[in-house]
Formats: C-alpha cells, sequence, structure tokens
C-alpha cells in the first residue's frame, strides 16, 4: 500500500460520531494529527491523534476504537490511536459540512466566534426547524454534555443547540 | 531558574488537591439525579458531574505521568486522609440552596484558577487548564443565573441565599488553603500561588453577589475553615469515598 495523509483522512471521515451519527469525526474536527510510517518491510504503520470535545464525554473511548476499526478494516496492520490535550477542541473547528450535519440532526449549529467567547449567544440561538431568532435559552445543558437545550417562540418547538465551546 | 524535585513535589501536591476536588463535587453533584427540583436542575447537576469527573481523570494521568499510580487506584483506594481536597465540596447536598451557593463559590474559583494555569511554565498543565476554562464557563452560567433568579424571587428564595452564602463563605475560604510550595511554584511561574487566586476570586465573587443584592462577609472578618489539603476532612467525606468505590472494591478488575 501506499498511504497518503488525504487517503487515511478520507477513510476517518467515514467515521461517524456515536452520538450524533449524521457528522463525521473529520468534520467535528477532533482529528488533530495523522502520522504515517512505512519500515523495509513495507509494512504501514498509522498514528492517529485525537483531542476530546468535552473532557467528560464518554464518547471518547467509542470513537477511538471506531477509528481503530476503520483503519484495521482498511487493511493497515499497526495503529496507534491516542487522545490528548495537545490542540483544545473548540467549536469553530468544525467544518461547515459538519455545521450543515448537525443541523441535518436537528441541533441548532454552533455560532462562529472571534477571540474570547462570551455565552451570551445561546439567548438567540436560530431554530433549526423555521430558522427564526425568537427563541429562548431553557437550559445550557442537555441530554449530552455538548448540547443546550432551547424553545422556539415563532414555531413553537423545542429543539436542541450544540454548545458553542471556545 | 532550573525545574528542581522541590518544584516537581509543589506541582503534585496541586494536581492532587485539584483531581480530588474534581472528584469529590463531581460525586456530590451527581447526588442530584434523579433529586432537582425540576427536570432541567435535574440534568444540570448531573452534567456537571460528568463534566467534574472527567476533569478529575485528566488531572490524575498527570499525576500518572509524574510516577504515581494509576487514576483508578489513585481514585478508589485512598482513605480520607490521603485525600487533599478542601473540605467544602465533602459536605453534603443540603438544600438547593446550600448547593447552589456553594456551586457557585467553587466553580468561579475554578474558573479563575485554570485561566491562571493556562500560561503555566508546566505545558502539560497548560494545555489541560486551555481546554477547562471553556467548559467551566457554562457551570459559572448557570450558578450566576440562579442565584439571581433568586435574589429577584421573594422573601424567602433571597433569605435561604443569602444564610447558604453565610454558612458555606468560610469554607469556601477553604479552597485556598496554602500548600507547602507556593514559593516553589510562584518562582518558576508554574502557578501564581493560593493567594493571589483568592483575592482575584474575592473580588470576582462579591461583585456578582453584591449586584444581585445579597450581602458578602469581610474576608478579614472571617476565619477560613482550613485542614483538607492536608488531609484533615469532616466526617463526611469517608462514607462518601466508601460509596463510590463500592463497586471498584468488589471487582478491581471489572471491564466496562
Amino acid at each position: 500500500m501506499n498511504l497518503n495523509k488525504d487517503q487515511i483522512q478520507a477513510w476517518l471521515d467515514e467515521v461517524m460520531d456515536p452520538e450524533i451519527p449524521t457528522i463525521s469525526i473529520v468534520d467535528l474536527g477532533i482529528v488533530t494529527d495523522i502520522r504515517i510510517e512505512s519500515s523495509l518491510d513495507s509494512t504501514e504503520s498509522v498514528w492517529v491523534e485525537l483531542t476530546p470535545t468535552f473532557s467528560g464525554c464518554p464518547a471518547l473511548k467509542i470513537m477511538e476504537q471506531l477509528v481503530k476499526d476503520k483503519l484495521s478494516e482498511k487493511g493497515i496492520a499497526n495503529i496507534d490511536v491516542s487522545t490528548n490535550f495537545k490542540t483544545q477542541w473548540n467549536t469553530n473547528m468544525i467544518s461547515e459540512k459538519g455545521l450543515a450535519a448537525l443541523k441535518k440532526h436537528g441541533l441548532a449549529p454552533p455560532p462562529r466566534f472571534e477571540g474570547y467567547l462570551e455565552l451570551d449567544v445561546l439567548s438567540d440561538t436560530p431554530c433549526p426547524y423555521c430558522g427564526s431568532r425568537n427563541t429562548e435559552m431553557k437550559t445550557p445543558f442537555g441530554p449530552t454534555l455538548c448540547r443546550s437545550m432551547h424553545y422556539c417562540k415563532n414555531c413553537l418547538n423545542a429543539f436542541e443547540g450544540f454548545k458553542p465551546v471556545g | 531558574m532550573e525545574i528542581t524535585e522541590r518544584h516537581i513535589e509543589g506541582l503534585k501536591e496541586m494536581l492532587y488537591k485539584m483531581a480530588d476536588d474534581q472528584l469529590i463535587i463531581g460525586h456530590r453533584n451527581s447526588e442530584w439525579t434523579g433529586l432537582g427540583p425540576m427536570l432541567e436542575e435535574d440534568i444540570a447537576f448531573s452534567s456537571m458531574a460528568q463534566d467534574k469527573v472527567g476533569q478529575s481523570l485528566a488531572l490524575y494521568e498527570l499525576l500518572h505521568e509524574l510516577g504515581e499510580s494509576e487514576p483508578d487506584i489513585v481514585a478508589f483506594t485512598r482513605n480520607d486522609n490521603q485525600f487533599h481536597n478542601c473540605q467544602l465540596v465533602e459536605l453534603p447536598i443540603g438544600e438547593y440552596d446550600f448547593s447552589l451557593v456553594r456551586h457557585f463559590f467553587f466553580d468561579h474559583a475554578e474558573a479563575l484558577r485554570f485561566e491562571m494555569l493556562s500560561n503555566s511554565i508546566y505545558e502539560p498543565l497548560a494545555m489541560v487548564a486551555r481546554k477547562y476554562r471553556g467548559e467551566i464557563k457554562y457551570h459559572t452560567m448557570h450558578a450566576d443565573t440562579w442565584l439571581k433568579q433568586l435574589a429577584n424571587g421573594n422573601e424567602e428564595s433571597f433569605t435561604r441565599i443569602q444564610h447558604s452564602i453565610n454558612e458555606v463563605f468560610p469554607y469556601a475560604l477553604g479552597i485556598f488553603e496554602p500548600g507547602n510550595y507556593e514559593q516553589e511554584l510562584m518562582e518558576v511561574n508554574m502557578f501564581a500561588g493560593e493567594i493571589a487566586l483568592r483575592d482575584a476570586w474575592y473580588e470576582k465573587t462579591s461583585s456578582l453577589l453584591t449586584g444581585m443584592g445579597y450581602t458578602v462577609p469581610a474576608m478579614d472578618a472571617v476565619e477560613p475553615i482550613f485542614g483538607g489539603r492536608f488531609g484533615k476532612h469532616t466526617a463526611h467525606l469517608q462514607p462518601l469515598l466508601e460509596e463510590m468505590s463500592e463497586v471498584f472494591r468488589i471487582d478491581p478488575a471489572a471491564d466496562w
């Protein structure tokens, strides 16, 4: 095999977040490093580094395993997956495609931000169903660590948001 | 300045107290699961519990890299006199006003500690602190929102919070009990020290609380409740540890 990073990245783009199955771990922005090494007998080793979205996220170990499973399914013999804090994840690291994927799952995507993130932005999160900003945040804590809960006063739907983190 | 053994000892002492604080307050927060006064609050304390316990793990891992035992061993096999958490975090959850006020004082201290440690010369800790300071914003936001709401509620809500402020305050000062290596940590820029943290915390929390209409005790009028950092605890900690480690003691090698 002649491996390159783009190929590995494309394969990892098939690995979906276990809690939000519309978004891949690549689009989520948690794949922070990929390294490939070929030995003399042309066996290839691949290192993948991930960074946690939330440090208490229970899906972390599952995601490490999903990465290992995917790469071994593609025929890579030596795989090392580790999670560390070298790059601190924030929601600006979610790709445009990723933001659309969150919306598809019914989650209001986190707003882009610059510099210090003020959590006031949560109060007028656009409704993922009707687009209205006439919404109210009910609580910054939801069914998973990365979600907040909101109510749309326009279409009268309760909805969840993917929390901005910075 | 060269980093010596004493600096590393100071670093470990600080990591232990931070990790133990996180683990114990995480456990206490989780005791609201199923008991919160409304569903959203049940979820809020449960989510914060999950954050805290997750954060304690990364801190125990830093200790493990510095030669201490595996995180599970450290978390589940020590007795109360080997824990370095402040007494504030081990107190029972009490009534909701007590838990909210503890949460307010503790999380503002943590938020400032993480902010200060984001610039620590010890990069593995600085990376973790930069991560946590983003997560904890949601905790302080939650505490601030509730204390403000209850200030504007009715006489009972205001009185209950004010009463808890007075009750919690001496314990909250115990967060900042100086360690054995304050000078060492400061001289190499690992940490700016407990006193600097305490002063920043008092400024922040007293300005928020007085803005809401509450009265905050003067710092020099209150005797801080110290001892936790050196293994001296209330009678509430050991039963908590026994409950927390029950499954581990039945089967230390259990696989999840």
